[in-house]
């Protein structure tokens, strides 16, 4: 039987303590190198531009990149786009988890459904979604109705590609004890399927974080006159790298926030769950 | 033992046929086969791999048609049947005690009478003191005792248990199945047994039944009786008709091998 409690610090052999230490030094040697990498790239890329050994008209700088950045902030286009970029986003993400998991119980509940569906969703899933802009355009328009609707392109089909495997792949056993039982398809999904595919569920939700970025920013890179997406473009477009660099770095921002707030809900399930 | 007690019938197989179905072929699984099951026996099914041995159960259970024939249940009915398999098939998010009242979630019996019912089962099978433990916290030998629990709890009129302990490390096998074998006894169950495992088989049972090869049929019914003179399987093992059943059972199985040339 495993025990669940902690031993206690002070009956720690040397040895043992030892251990721990190497460990700790070890993931200090970690995040040392992950921070160190940042930094260098970034003082790299300053000192070179400061001696004019690249040139910042294509390179920018991070000087030059963090200046916009306070202009921008100052002109209050700053947090409009980012406001517009986040709300398409988590209107996204959050639709577009909800109708995965919805359309996969869906197809889940019907073997018939599922063998009909199955070659649709693999050519949906190949299908570049961005060559479907020109028809959201049309039919509608350029708002932010369009811009979630390019994501929810983007993640629903790998949403219930993804959890759809989860379902088909719980224990055969498990299911017949479920039968044995005498239990209907829906209490095999709720106390079975659900329950057995948590993690799945929350591995999709950090797919999603990445894919519904990517329907925005293509959606505003094709339709928006709003939003990071178009900042981008917009810079590009009159080759001001500096303003292409900046709105990169918000997206990094804004990506690495989703990503914690979604790995933040995981570790809550998993302490919930020991 | 299963020489003197009352023959009570409470499930009967009648020219009972099983044909599986696949694009390319049919196979006949079991053919015309006739058995009757006795109230609160041990028999263990003993045959050949592949030779429709799990088939049978899962006919037994209800959970696919029959081809041709009939199972005819006394008393209680194909939604009273308890199955164990070779995994405990424990849901790891759930406790002990919350696995073992899965049964009853379901059929959505579980009240105050119910769970006390569960509660008696866990103590009296030293399961008490882990009830809140989780399944990976116990030893796999627990584990399938608990499952044995979860399939008590609701009732059933007959046990049917598939290999439930193959899985198992040897020494704890035969300790786990002599408790399961106490514990089956002792609520006065009814149990049929599929192995591989001759001497369990033996040990474990009031008849032992040889099946053939595909399509199987009978070709056996062996009475299981140490004359009152073993009772642990420690003390069975080493009774002289221990040998003779497991000479006698192994020498039917070993009649099956060479006709597998034709």
């Amino acid at each position: 039987m495993k025990s669940l409690k902690r031993q206690d610090k002070s009956t720690f052999s040397k040895e043992h303590a030892e251990y721990l230490k190497a460990q700790k030094r070890y993931f200090l040697k970690i995040k040392i190198f992950q921070i160190g990498i940042v930094f260098l790239f970034f003082a790299l890329w300053e000192t070179f531009s400061r001696f004019k050994l690249i040139d910042t008209f294509i390179t920018s700088s991070p000087l030059r990149i963090w200046n916009t950045l306070i202009y921008l902030n100052y002109s209050g286009e700053l947090w409009k786009n980012v406001y517009y970029t986040a709300s398409e986003t988590i209107i996204g993400f959050l639709l577009g988890t909800l109708i995965g998991i919805v359309l996969a119980v869906a197809i889940w509940f019907s073997d018939f459904a599922y063998k009909v569906i199955e070659p649709y969703l693999v050519v949906l899933n190949a299908l570049p979604k961005v060559a479907l802009g020109p028809i959201i355009i049309v039919w509608l328009g350029s708002g932010m109705g369009a811009i979630v609707v390019m994501t929810l392109l983007v993640s629903v089909i790998i949403s219930v590609i993804n959890i759809l495997v989860g379902f088909k792949s719980v224990d055969e056993e498990k299911i017949l004890l479920m039968k044995s039982f005498g239990a209907n398809k829906v209490q095999t999904l709720f106390k079975l399927v659900i329950p057995a595919n948590i993690s799945v569920i929350l591995s999709t939700l950090k797919i999603n974080v990445g894919m519904s970025l990517i329907g925005v920013i293509t959606g505003e890179f094709l339709v928006s006159s709003c939003g990071i997406g178009y900042l981008i473009v917009y810079g590009g477009q009159v080759f001001k790298l500096d303003l292409v660099m900046a709105g990169i770095f918000i997206l990094l921002v804004v990506a690495s926030f989703m990503y914690l707030c979604v790995s933040k809900i995981e570790k809550l399930y998993l302490k919930r769950k020991r | 033992m299963g020489l003197k007690k009352a023959k009570n019938v409470i499930l009967e197989i009648k020219n009972l046929s099983l044909n599986y179905h696949t694009l390319k072929n049919e196979t006949a699984a079991i053919k015309n086969m006739n058995l009757n099951i006795y109230d609160k026996e041990f028999l263990t099914i003993v045959g050949p791999s592949g030779c429709g041995k799990s088939t049978l159960l899962s006919l037994i259970a209800g959970l696919m048609p029959v081809s041709e024939g009939k199972i005819n249940f006394k008393n209680f009915s194909f939604s009273e049947v308890g199955y164990m398999f070779q995994k405990d098939c424990l849901f790891p998010w759930k406790s002990i005690k919350e696995n073992a009242l899965l049964g009853l979630e379901i059929k959505k019996s579980l009240n105050k009478k119910s769970e006390k019912f569960v509660d008696d089962l866990l103590q009296k099978y030293d399961l008490k003191k882990f009830e809140y433990h989780y399944p990976r916290q116990l030893s796999g030998g627990m584990r399938q005792k608990a499952a044995l629990i979860r399939t008590l709890a609701v009732g059933p009129g007959i046990l049917l248990l598939d290999e439930p302990f193959s899985a198992l490390d040897y020494q704890t096998r035969i300790d786990i199945s002599e408790q399961v074998r106490n514990i089956i006894k002792n609520e006065k169950k009814t149990a049929v047994l599929v192995t591989h495992d001759i001497s369990e088989a033996i040990c474990l049972s009031d008849r032992v039944a040889i099946f053939s090869k595909r399509p199987s049929k009978i070709k056996k019914i062996l009475n299981i009786d140490f004359n009152g003179e073993a009772f642990t399987f420690h003390e069975k093992r080493k009774h002289a008709k221990f040998n003779k059943y497991f000479d006698e059972i192994w020498s039917e199985l070993k009649n099956e091998e060479p006709k597998k040339a034709g």
